[in-house]
Parts: C-alpha cells; sequence; structure tokens
C-alpha cells in the first residue's frame, strides 16, 4: 500500500434493501454504490463527479461513515474503519470531516455561529490554548467572516457566508481528510467562485486533502487533482483530471462532457454533441454487464454479458470500457 | 444606506413611490403608442410593499423580443428576472404588488389590461415552463388530466379529442409510449420526463410566447442537453418567441440570441449574444465570466469572484446597485453613487447601464479582464 | 392495492384483539386490586341481599372463579358466538356478541347499547355535516380573503368555539332556545327517526349546532392553514399560469390537495365521536352510548364499561382503518 494513501477503498458496496409485499419481504435492492476501487492521497484532491443515481452521495457518506458498508473495505491512515462501531469511530471523526450542500438546513437554526463551529470542541473534548471562544474566532476569520459575530444566528447570514460557517465548523479539529457535498451548488454564481478560493487556500494552508463530491464539471475540472467519474454506482472513469478533460476514455465521460453548455456562442453550431437517449437506469435494476451499455452508441454483444474491468490504459487513467474513445475531447481544451 | 433619495422620497413604507428615481430617464407620455414588436417591455416596474420596505425587485426593465427569436435573462438569485416573467404572465397578486410601466405583447398592453384579458391569454398566447416539475405539478392528477385541462381551458373540444392532443403533446416531446404514459402521475416520471411533460403541457395550446425559468436547473446535465436541445427544435416549428431565466451562462449561449443582464432589478447589459460574450461592458457581467471557471479554456489558477453579496431589492444601494461591489467604481468620480446610470448604446443593439466611459471600459477590459478569461 | 388492504385488515383485527386484551385485563384486575373476592363480585350480579348460594350460583354461572385466560378466552368467544350460563336448571343464554350482564339491571350489556347507538349516531353524524360544511367552508373563504375583516371575525369566532366548553354552549342554548324562545320545544330529548322525523331533527338541532360549533371551529383553523400553505405551491402557480379561472384553481387544485389531511382527520374524529360524544350526550339528556357510558361509570357496572370500551374501541380501529386506505386511495404518491 502506498505510504502516501490517506484512505484505501476496496469493493465498497452499499445496498439498499427493498421491502414489498404482505410479510415486507426483501423484493430486491437499491444498489446506489457496487463496488468501488480508489484511493485518495495526501494533500489532493479526489473528485467524485457524475449525475443522479450514480451513488456519489452515498459514497461520500461511506466515507465519513455516516453509513455502514454492506460490502467491501475502507481503510483511513492504515486502520480499517469499515465496521467499526460508533463509539470507536468518534475519535477518528476529529479526522475526517464533511461540508454538506445546503447551507440553509445543515446549520441548526436555534443555535449562534458560536455554538455551531464551537461543538465540535465540545464533543470531541479538546482543549484549546486560550479557551474555545478565542478558537472559534480564530476559525470565523480564516474562513473570511467576522469574528464579532460570535453571537449571531444563521438566518441573519446569506447563503455564502453560511457555507463558509460550515466550514469553518468543518475544520475547527483540523481534519486531514475533508469530503465535500456539493459545497457550492446551492450558491450563486459569484459567491461559488469566493467558495472554491476559500477552499483551495484552506487546503494549502492547512495541508488538507479533499474528496469533492460534484456534478458540474466545470468547477471539478477546476479544483481537482484526480477525478472519479461515477455511473449507476461504479467508477467508469478515473485519473488525473487535466489528462482525463483533455483525453476522456470512457465514452459516458465523452456524453458528459459534451454536454455542458459552453458559454460561447461560436460554438453552437459546430460543436460535435454527443445526444445520449433516454434517462439514467433506475439503480434498483441496473442493466446487466457493463451498465451504461443501454445508452451508449458503440455498445456491442460483449457489453451486454461482460462487465468490463477498469483497466490502467495509459498511466495515470483508469477506463472501465471494452471499447474506449482515444479522440481528442471535444471540449477542445487549449 | 439609500439617503438621497430617501430625503427626496421619503422612506418608502408607508407609501408606494414608483416615479422614477433621480438620473432616470423621465417616461411621461399620455398615451402610450402600440409597439411594432411581438413583445416589448417599457420601463416595467414591479414593487412590493411589505412591513420591512418596499422591495423593488423589477425597477425599469425595457426590451424587445421578436417572433422565433430567444431572449436570455441572465441574473443571480434576488435580481428580479423570475418576478419579471410572472410580471410578464401576469401572475403576481393584485393586492401585492404594484406594477406601473407597459407590457406589449402582439399589440396588447397587458399591464393596463383586466385581469381577465389576462387570464384569456395566459396559456394561449404566452406559456410558462417553471424550474421544478416535480413541485409544479399537481400531484394528485395524473399528467394526461393536467394537459387536457390546460387544452380545454382554450380549445372547446370534447375530453376524447383533448386527450388525443395530450399524447400527441407527449410524443412530440419525446416521452415514450405516450399513449400508455399520459396515465401516469407526475411522481412516476423521472426528472427530464416531467420536465418534457411539463413543456408539452405548456405548448399544448400553440403559445407564441414561452417563458422557461430555470427551466434546467434541477437537472442532470445530459438531461439538461436533451431539454435544451428540445426548447430549440420547438421553437423552430412553432416560431415561438423564447424567454429563457437563468443563472448559468453556458445555457444562454447555446440558445438566446440576445442577452439581458440583471442586477438588483435592472438591465446592467443588453445586447446580442455574441457581443455579450465577446466584448462584454457591464463591470457585472465581467465578474460574471471571470468567477465560472470554463471547460473550453486553460484551466484558470484562481477564479476572480465579485467581492461581497448580491444586494438585498430593500434596501438597493443609491446610484448604480452595483457601485459597492464594483472595482471601477472609484473612476466615476462620484457618480457611481450618487446617479443610477441609464441604459446607453454602445454599438447598435448593445446597451449598458454604466458610468464608466467608453476609454475607461476598454482600457479595464484589455488590462484587467480579457487576459484573465 | 389488496394486499396493503388486507394487511391493514390484519393490523385492525390485531388492535382490536389488543384492546379487548387490556380492557378485559383491567376489567379483571381492578375489583380483586379492590380487595373484592370473587364472592363480592359474584354478589353484584346477583341483586339485592344475595344468600351464600345464590351468590355461590352466579359465580359458577358466570365462572368468576376460572383463571384470567380462561375468562379471557370464554369473553372472546361470547363475543364472536355467543355464551350460555349454565346454573343448574337455569340456562340463559347470550347470544353473539355477548359483552355479559349489567350488574345494575341484570340485562346483556349488548342490547342495551345497541340501542343507545342509534342516538350517538345521529347525534355524531348530523353534527359532522354541519361542521364539514361550515368549518370547512369558513376556512376556506378565510384563507382567501386572508387579512380582511371576515377573516379575522371568523377567526375570533373560531376561538371562542374552541374555548367555550361543550356544556357551557349546550346549557345557554338550551335556556335560550328552549326556554326562553321555544324554538325547539324537543330538546332535551330524544324522539327516534322512526316515530316522527321532524320531531327526531327538532330535538337533534341543538345538540347538533353545539358539538358542530366545537369541531367546526378547529376545523375552520384547520383549513385556513392548510389552504394558506396549499395556495402558496408551485402547482397552484402552474394551474394560473395555465389560463384556468381562478375560481377552478381554488377548487380543483388547491382545496383538493389541502382537503386530503382533512379527510384523514374527519374519520378519526367521527370514528372517536361515534363511541360516544359524552358531554353533549349529558347535557341534552340524549340517551347515547355516551350517557351510557357516564352512567357505568358511575354505577360502577363492570361489565357495561367493558362493553362500552369495546364498542367505541372498535369505531376507532375500524376509522383508522378507513382512513388509512383512503388516504392512499386519494393521494396517488402513497406507496402500499
Amino acid at each position: 500500500m502506498d505510504k502516501t494513501d490517506l484512505l484505501t477503498v476496496t469493493e465498497l458496496q452499499k445496498h439498499f434493501p427493498v421491502r414489498r409485499g404482505l410479510l415486507q419481504r426483501k423484493a430486491g435492492a437499491v444498489q446506489a454504490v457496487d463496488g468501488l476501487d480508489f484511493n485518495v492521497r495526501r494533500g489532493e484532491t479526489l473528485s467524485l463527479v457524475g449525475e443522479s443515481g450514480c451513488g456519489k452521495t452515498t459514497t461520500g457518506r461511506l466515507l465519513t461513515r455516516l453509513l455502514e458498508p454492506t460490502g467491501g473495505k475502507i481503510v483511513f491512515e492504515g486502520k480499517d474503519i469499515t465496521h467499526v462501531s460508533r463509539g470507536a469511530m468518534r475519535p477518528l471523526r476529529k479526522d475526517i470531516q464533511m461540508v454538506f450542500q445546503d447551507p440553509y438546513s445543515s446549520l441548526n437554526p436555534r443555535h449562534t455561529v458560536g455554538t455551531i463551529v464551537g461543538a465540535p470542541f465540545r464533543l470531541q473534548n479538546v482543549q484549546t490554548p486560550n479557551g474555545i471562544k478565542k478558537a472559534v474566532q480564530d476559525l470565523l476569520e480564516l474562513v473570511g467572516l467576522n469574528p464579532e459575530h460570535y453571537n449571531r444566528y444563521p438566518h441573519e447570514f446569506s447563503g455564502g457566508q453560511r457555507q463558509r460557517i460550515g466550514i469553518a465548523r468543518t475544520l475547527a479539529l483540523r481534519p486531514k481528510l475533508i469530503v465535500a457535498d456539493e459545497p457550492v451548488s446551492a450558491l450563486d454564481v459569484s459567491i461559488q467562485a469566493q467558495v472554491i478560493n476559500l477552499l483551495e487556500d484552506l487546503q494549502e494552508e492547512l495541508d488538507l486533502t479533499y474528496v469533492m463530491i460534484a456534478h458540474d464539471l466545470s468547477i471539478v475540472r477546476h479544483v481537482s487533482d484526480r477525478v472519479a467519474v461515477m455511473y449507476l454506482g461504479k467508477i467508469v472513469e478515473i485519473g488525473n483530471a487535466e489528462q482525463l478533460y483533455a483525453k476522456p476514455r470512457h465514452p459516458y465521460t465523452v456524453a458528459l462532457m459534451s454536454a455542458v453548455p459552453i458559454p460561447d456562442p461560436s460554438r453552437r453550431t459546430n460543436r460535435a454533441r454527443i445526444r445520449l437517449t433516454g434517462d439514467v437506469p433506475s439503480p434498483l435494476n441496473p442493466p446487466p454487464a457493463c451498465r451504461f451499455h443501454t445508452r451508449c452508441w458503440k455498445a456491442q454483444e460483449i457489453c451486454r454479458t461482460q462487465e468490463p474491468p477498469l483497466a490502467e490504459l495509459v498511466p495515470g487513467q483508469q477506463v472501465a470500457c471494452h471499447f474506449p474513445e482515444n479522440t481528442t475531447a471535444s471540449t477542445g481544451a487549449a | 444606506m439609500d439617503t438621497k433619495a430617501e430625503e427626496d422620497w421619503g422612506s418608502g413604507d408607508s407609501f408606494v413611490d414608483v416615479r422614477p428615481r433621480p438620473g432616470e430617464a423621465e417616461y411621461y407620455d399620455s398615451a402610450p403608442k402600440p409597439s411594432s414588436s411581438f413583445l416589448e417591455l417599457r420601463d416595467l416596474r414591479v414593487h412590493f410593499p411589505t412591513d420591512d420596505g418596499l422591495v423593488r425587485s423589477a425597477d425599469g426593465l425595457s426590451f424587445t423580443l421578436e417572433r422565433g427569436r430567444t431572449l436570455g435573462i441572465v441574473g443571480e438569485s434576488g435580481s428580479g428576472k423570475s418576478v419579471t416573467s410572472l410580471a410578464i404572465m401576469g401572475l403576481h397578486k393584485q393586492g401585492t404588488a404594484k406594477i406601473t410601466g407597459e407590457i406589449w405583447l402582439d399589440g396588447e398592453e397587458l399591464v393596463a389590461a383586466s385581469a381577465e384579458r389576462v387570464r384569456e391569454l395566459r396559456g394561449k398566447k404566452m406559456a410558462m415552463i417553471f424550474q421544478d416539475p416535480l413541485s409544479a405539478l399537481h400531484p394528485y392528477y395524473t399528467i394526461g388530466t393536467q394537459i387536457i385541462e390546460a387544452y380545454r381551458i382554450h380549445n372547446k373540444v370534447s375530453k376524447a379529442v383533448a386527450r388525443k392532443h395530450a399524447i400527441e403533446m407527449l410524443d412530440r416531446v419525446g416521452i415514450p409510449q405516450p399513449s400508455s404514459r399520459v396515465d401516469d402521475y407526475p411522481h412516476q416520471f423521472s426528472g427530464g420526463m416531467r420536465q418534457r411533460a411539463m413543456i408539452a403541457m405548456a405548448l399544448s395550446c400553440d403559445p407564441e410566447l414561452l417563458i422557461a425559468d430555470e427551466p434546467t436547473t434541477a437537472l442532470d446535465v445530459t438531461v439538461q442537453a436533451q431539454i435544451l436541445d428540445l426548447i430549440r427544435d420547438l421553437q423552430q416549428e412553432f416560431n415561438s418567441a423564447v424567454i429563457i431565466i437563468t443563472h448559468d451562462l453556458g445555457v444562454v449561449a447555446e440558445l438566446a440570441d440576445n442577452i439581458m443582464v440583471m442586477y438588483a432589478g435592472r438591465t446592467a447589459e443588453y445586447g446580442p449574444v455574441d457581443d455579450i460574450f465577446n466584448r462584454p461592458q457591464h463591470p457585472y457581467t465581467w465578474g460574471l465570466l471571470g468567477s465560472m471557471p470554463r471547460l473550453d479554456k486553460e484551466r484558470a489558477d484562481r477564479l476572480l469572484p465579485i467581492m461581497g453579496t448580491p444586494p438585498s431589492l430593500i434596501n438597493v444601494p443609491s446610484g448604480c446597485p452595483f457601485h459597492p461591489r464594483c472595482n471601477y467604481a472609484k473612476l466615476t468620480g462620484g457618480l457611481s453613487t450618487d446617479e443610477v446610470p441609464k441604459l446607453r448604446s454602445v454599438d447598435g443593439d448593445h446597451s449598458v447601464a454604466c458610468h464608466l466611459t467608453a476609454e475607461q471600459r476598454l482600457h479595464a477590459w484589455e488590462t484587467d479582464i480579457k487576459p484573465n478569461l | 392495492m389488496i394486499t396493503f388492504i388486507i394487511r391493514r385488515l390484519f393490523a385492525a383485527v390485531l388492535m382490536l384483539l389488543v384492546v379487548s386484551m387490556v380492557t378485559f385485563a383491567v376489567f379483571f384486575l381492578v375489583p380483586r386490586l379492590a380487595g373484592q373476592t370473587t364472592d363480592q363480585l359474584a354478589a353484584q350480579y346477583v341483586g339485592k341481599n344475595p344468600s351464600p348460594t345464590q351468590i355461590h350460583a352466579m359465580e359458577v354461572k358466570l365462572g368468576l372463579d376460572a383463571p384470567l385466560y380462561v375468562q379471557y378466552g370464554r369473553f372472546l368467544k361470547g363475543i364472536v358466538a355467543g355464551q350460555t350460563f349454565n346454573d343448574g336448571p337455569d340456562v340463559s343464554v347470550c347470544p353473539a356478541p355477548c359483552f355479559g350482564y349489567s350488574f345494575k339491571n341484570q340485562e346483556p350489556v349488548w342490547p342495551q347499547m345497541l340501542s343507545a347507538l342509534p342516538v350517538t349516531g345521529s347525534l355524531a353524524i348530523g353534527a359532522a355535516i354541519i361542521w364539514v360544511v361550515f368549518g370547512v367552508g369558513i376556512g376556506v373563504l378565510s384563507a382567501l380573503r386572508r387579512g380582511t375583516v371576515f377573516d379575522r371575525a371568523a377567526m375570533t369566532v373560531a376561538l371562542a368555539g374552541v374555548s367555550l366548553p361543550v356544556f357551557f354552549t349546550a346549557l345557554l342554548s338550551l335556556a335560550i332556545f328552549r326556554d326562553t324562545i321555544p324554538l325547539f320545544p324537543d330538546a332535551g330529548t330524544f324522539i327516534p327517526f322512526s316515530q316522527d322525523p321532524l320531531r327526531w331533527a327538532g330535538a337533534l338541532v341543538l345538540p347538533w349546532v353545539t358539538l358542530a360549533f366545537l369541531y367546526a371551529a378547529l376545523y375552520a383553523r384547520l383549513t385556513r392553514a392548510g389552504m394558506l400553505d396549499t395556495m402558496n405551491e408551485d402547482f397552484i402557480r402552474t394551474a394560473r399560469a395555465k389560463g384556468l379561472v381562478e375560481r377552478r384553481v381554488v377548487v380543483k387544485h388547491g382545496l383538493r390537495a389541502t382537503l386530503t389531511p382533512i379527510v384523514t382527520i374527519f374519520g378519526l374524529d367521527l370514528g372517536l365521536l361515534i363511541g360516544g360524544a359524552v358531554l353533549t350526550e349529558t347535557a341534552f339528556s340524549l340517551p347515547g352510548l355516551g350517557r351510557f357510558a357516564v352512567n357505568a361509570i358511575n354505577n360502577k357496572d363492570l361489565p357495561e364499561i367493558l362493553g362500552v370500551t369495546m364498542l367505541a374501541g372498535f369505531f376507532v380501529v375500524m376509522a383508522n382503518l378507513i382512513v388509512d386506505i383512503l388516504y392512499a386511495v386519494i393521494d396517488p404518491r402513497v406507496r402500499y
């Protein structure tokens, strides 16, 4: 195992049982996450990207052990945390923290900002050199908020500021790994940039490792070192961000990138757009073998019968496809 | 905050003040002249008197739109873009909103028209689709029932005929097996299909104006692409005028012919899509373009956010509403804080509401903005 | 859907069994906890000055010496198939459903309850119709005319309705409309429908209004709140955007969505009420189940108490069942 790996995930699986019928028997399972293999290196930003139903949010919750996996293994700093009890997990929560998507519902409206950001200290019984209040004020300053606003309530802040409060809370115990679940999608465009910059600055200043979960491909490209593209509970492509965006190899990745609207009107007519038909299939009943074959324009017989393994085609990039693309991406990165 | 205006007009919380503020175009025409465009807004103001003050959601908007063309209204939350579209449709409650100005639709003025007349036009001449199709469709009625209802309001036909039409519409928007899906409930559709169903419902009476309020924000990116393609195809087929409201500059670049950038209830910049993207004139537009990471360009080292937060529509900053967040406000020698900038033409249809001189703007564009975009 | 109904039916039957068990256990334990012996218990059934032989005979007849579960078993069997009480030459048959015999008047409990049922039924259903029409109607109008004089007045009256005790309103209405201005001279009695429909209604008007006043007030507030919420929903805006007339928007789109929780609450309220509108029946001297229950309690007549509890429980459980199924029928999103 690579010494610089902070987190290693092997065949991670999470199935949610579906019960039906008179006796509420298990009729099937939502295969939210179905066999993920990846690692997160210290100090890097790995992004999980995909559309609804791909399992990225579930993965985020599995990594922070808010959910317990139904299969596979999660190893954090050499420790197997896959099935540890809640009590055993508690001290580890100093090291693994989460930033949530909705700044409006992830802060308790009845608590002051000081209480919210100071809670981690109290919960983990961490002693601070100059008292919790001072520590909280330092954190507020760190995220660009006025430390004088210690006694204000969340509703007195804007969405962007609330997200900063959430980030301050996350940083309280100086975690090693932060899982950020769509940290900016609920924010206005101009505020998104502020928060993205903040996250990047903090990463440098505090030597943080990020797992970023997002659906906005442009933002993902900007912040990530490595990117994992997910589809229906599986990773279809994972690799170095620049490489992946320049030459996406999985057909789904290609389609995804070509679907993103580019703010350049001159590209309207001459853009090679791949139009995927239909909607994402349900994770209750994913297609057999290659899960993407129902929407893939290259699907052949083998795609319907044999699941393609995640294979390293070029150094630093793994793809799960029988007929990967090798052309230059239609996004035309300069 | 707004001391000068307060001096002149009072604090505004007990009476509704819709007179133009200092520095704005005086629009005191006695008899409004009908518009020659298909859709024209003249100095539209939508104000909401509340206990906390007067909310100036739309504060002097003017634009035109022809059949077969698309206008993209771009703005962030609190810019007043949704309020504007609801005003066109006449969907504001009579008591709560004070609307002044003119809305001309195919030669008919709507602000002064009776509520009943506007209701007749809704669905038939102008239709709207909303951001979240799950909450925008009634959960207890099937899609078919809702489309049939929409059709039969404006067409005296039997239920059977309306049902046939509903199935045709569902087919037209690309829903597979429309004759069976017409009896499904909204929650039985996936997000993309639901939005298609809503489009089918909106277009069932062949409206000449379609307003799409953030139609793809709640959808996955591959589905978004399908919906945008669909809107474009349908527009070409029906030759409708389309207004697309969004915060996503990529979306307007795909669809719009003209763009109106809104800030704090006003137009910051207006013009053809190429002009807006290649020669933007307003610092706010620069800020929007700079704060977005781009897939088609080199990876930027750092994003260039706009400092501060969008203003509350109750306490709109004096003068130019963008001045507290503008890096160039000081260059105008006090104009930005004192005087509301008028929308002035820069080049043909391209106009901007900004106090910076053309030279100042060019300089800023060349030195600061363009190299970083 | 069928499996859903079957599952709910099973749950309902199970619930009824639990109610019967708990009630019976209490019925069994209470006299024993009060220190009564089986003899004393049997004595209550015999009447005045019981002799020891009579007491003993009654004991055997009613099986009071048997252990709890045996007695419970017999009780259940009695409800389903009737019971035969054997004390030598005297055999009394208590047909199904058998709830035993009243202490006070030795009469079987079930027929007494059966005769009280139409009274309570007339009262409850009549009042229900009035309170739904007025309560929901006023609630809707208040919501649509929010903030106006009508709204404020209606909600103030509703507050009164909710705050004034039923017996107060009852006695007041009797004093005014029966005694002072004899509009309803029959109030305070019950005239069976079969006997004279007009007088039946006349006697019930005051009780109906009294009971309905309370519930209408509650429903007005509930409906108003629900309506205000619903009218802010996105699908209402869509309905208007289609060009629907406002009336249709309110009724077909707004009301339909608001009424769903109201319907379910109504089912539960009615179910509870049919088990006995105690205060109203007492105030108006109506011989319904409520008054029956009160009298039974006053007389410590355990079999009657057990009987009325079981019957009321039955209505509540049934109401719950119907309400559950109704909800699944009305709201297509409910998974079953």
